[in-house]
């Protein structure tokens, strides 16, 4: 028997979710999830259009309080502090828990003032050698810096798909956060740039809690040690990345993996 | 292993019901191969013996092809779970078998080489214990093929008659060599003959093993493999 992660048994978590609902208006989009998200592991959200996989990622840093018919139930703690309490402050919370979209979405901005810019708001470098260096730092962790450090002033946006993932990849990196969410970071990336994308996951893992939200199975397969899968807004099984592909518990999964989801 | 819903690309469930229609007919031949042989050792028939050793090539190019196909379908299908499983243990049994098929042959290539042996009283037991070899190397690809572990438990359990009549017959033989030094050279093929017969069952036993974990998942549990060290067949 492989050992199957209970959901919520994860050993000092980086947030834990307990009893999670969301809806949209009347329509139910998550039911009744618990989940930890680790803080040393890569985790990753894999199930079918509509299983509700982007949008419980979203209740993690609540980027659902943007759209005004969605309502979250239940409780999301990071580090055992409730994230929807009244006394949270979302702009922090953001920082803390960043996010990295699937269309590459850097400001029309320079290079530098794309990464500065959260430094500069959240009051993080106290002048312009502090913040150089959170630039350079940020940019060689997302791995990006030796392909930008001569063209700094160049807008973000003329910079290849792949290279403007990783630049907003160095964006959430640079007000140093706890988590980072990722919803489906390489949906519009050749393979290369894709490569490099999960290199730079690999990279980051133990220093960020990552949590990645993929269609490519393949993909979760080689960047999460741990993947939850979900349909129809229920959490069907969450365990051991190496347990889910070769030996799934759930028949659902198991349907879901191999290809027979109907 | 699915036998319920099939895959939403249909050309996948065509990949693999062609393997498993290849392996099916691996393990047919080799069942074959081993009912030939003893049939040739127990009539002296070295005609028979000849075909068996001819017939070889042929599941020596089945398992080829096997293995090329489920390379082929590891690059193009990438498959997961019970089907990831199922290529694993594929490609592990199609290179058992073909070793069954090879101890067959090595029994029939002795035929030649020995006078006629009708008379020893060991070639009964050999046929008997060739039997059971025989119905577990079939069992064991039925239970392939039905994706049936209980099958696969219950080879696993035969395996130590197998060994009974192993340790039986080597005493048997080295009894009848120290009778009469003239019987040194028959009994000695007839050695090889039933090592070869036992090295069968531990291999259908492999296989029921990869069945099983191909299925449930998971290693069969040591005790239900029917092993024994103290029972370990000598020589």
């Amino acid at each position: 028997m492989p050992d199957s992660i209970s959901p919520t048994g994860t050993p000092n978590p980086k947030m834990t979710a307990r009893n999670v609902s969301v809806y949209y208006g009347d329509k139910k989009a998550i039911d009744n999830v618990s989940i930890d998200v680790d803080r040393d592991n890569v985790t990753a959200f894999i199930g079918p259009s509509g299983c509700g996989k982007s949008t419980f990622l979203r209740t993690l840093n609540r980027m659902n309080d943007t759209i005004p018919s969605a309502r979250v139930e239940g409780d999301i703690k990071l580090d055992g502090e409730d994230i929807y309490s009244s006394a949270m402050d979302v702009v922090q919370l953001r920082a803390r828990v960043g996010m990295v979209f699937q269309k590459p979405n850097p400001f029309p901005k320079s290079i530098y003032d794309n990464v500065a810019y959260g430094p500069k708001i959240h009051g993080l470098a106290e002048g312009k050698v502090e913040l150089d260096t959170i630039v350079e730092r940020s940019l060689k962790r997302a791995g990006l810096w030796e392909e930008v450090k001569d063209r700094l002033t160049d807008s973000g946006t003329a910079l290849s798909g792949g290279q403007q993932q990783r630049l907003c990849i160095a964006r959430a990196i640079a007000v140093d956060p706890e988590v980072i969410l990722m919803d489906e970071p390489c949906s519009a990336l050749d393979p290369i740039a894709t490569a490099k994308i999960e290199e730079l996951i690999h990279e980051l893992r133990g220093r960020y809690a990552i949590v990645i939200v993929t269609h490519n199975m393949q993909q979760a397969a080689r960047v999460s040690q741990r993947t939850a899968f979900f349909h129809l807004g229920n959490l069907v099984e969450y365990g051991q990345t190496t347990d889910i592909f070769t030996n799934p518990r759930e028949t659902r999964t198991k349907d879901y993996i191999t290809g027979r989801y109907g | 292993m699915n036998t319920g819903m099939d895959h939403t690309v249909k050309a996948f469930d065509d990949d693999l019901s062609e393997l498993r229609g290849m392996i099916s007919e691996m393990g047919g031949r080799s069942e074959l191969a081993l009912d030939q042989a003893m049939r040739a050792l127990a009539n002296h028939d070295l005609e028979l013996a000849e075909k068996v050793v001819v017939s070889d090539k042929v599941i020596d190019e089945l398992e080829a092809e096997v293995e090329k196909r489920i390379v082929q379908v590891m690059a193009l299908r990438a498959p997961m779970a019970d089907d990831l499983r199922e290529m694993v243990a594929a490609m592990k049994i199609a290179g058992v078998v073909e070793r069954i098929g090879d101890y067959a042959k090595n029994i029939a290539k002795r035929i030649p080489l020995m006078t006629d042996s009708r008379s020893i009283e060991a070639v009964s037991l050999l046929v008997s214990m060739a039997d059971i070899a025989k119905e577990m190397v079939h069992d064991v690809l039925d239970a392939f093929a039905a994706r049936d572990a209980d099958v696969a438990v219950r080879v696993c359990e035969r395996d130590q008659a197998v060994d009974d009549f192993y340790n039986s017959i080597f005493r048997t033989l080295v009894t009848f060599m120290m009778e009469n030094p003239r019987n040194i050279g028959e009994s000695a093929h007839l050695l090889f003959v039933a090592k070869n017969i036992e090295r069968i069952g531990d291999h259908a036993t492999n296989v029921a093993e990869m069945v099983y974990y191909a299925v449930t998942g998971d290693r069969l549990p040591d005790r239900e493999r029917g092993e024994n060290p103290t029972d370990e067949p000598v020589g």
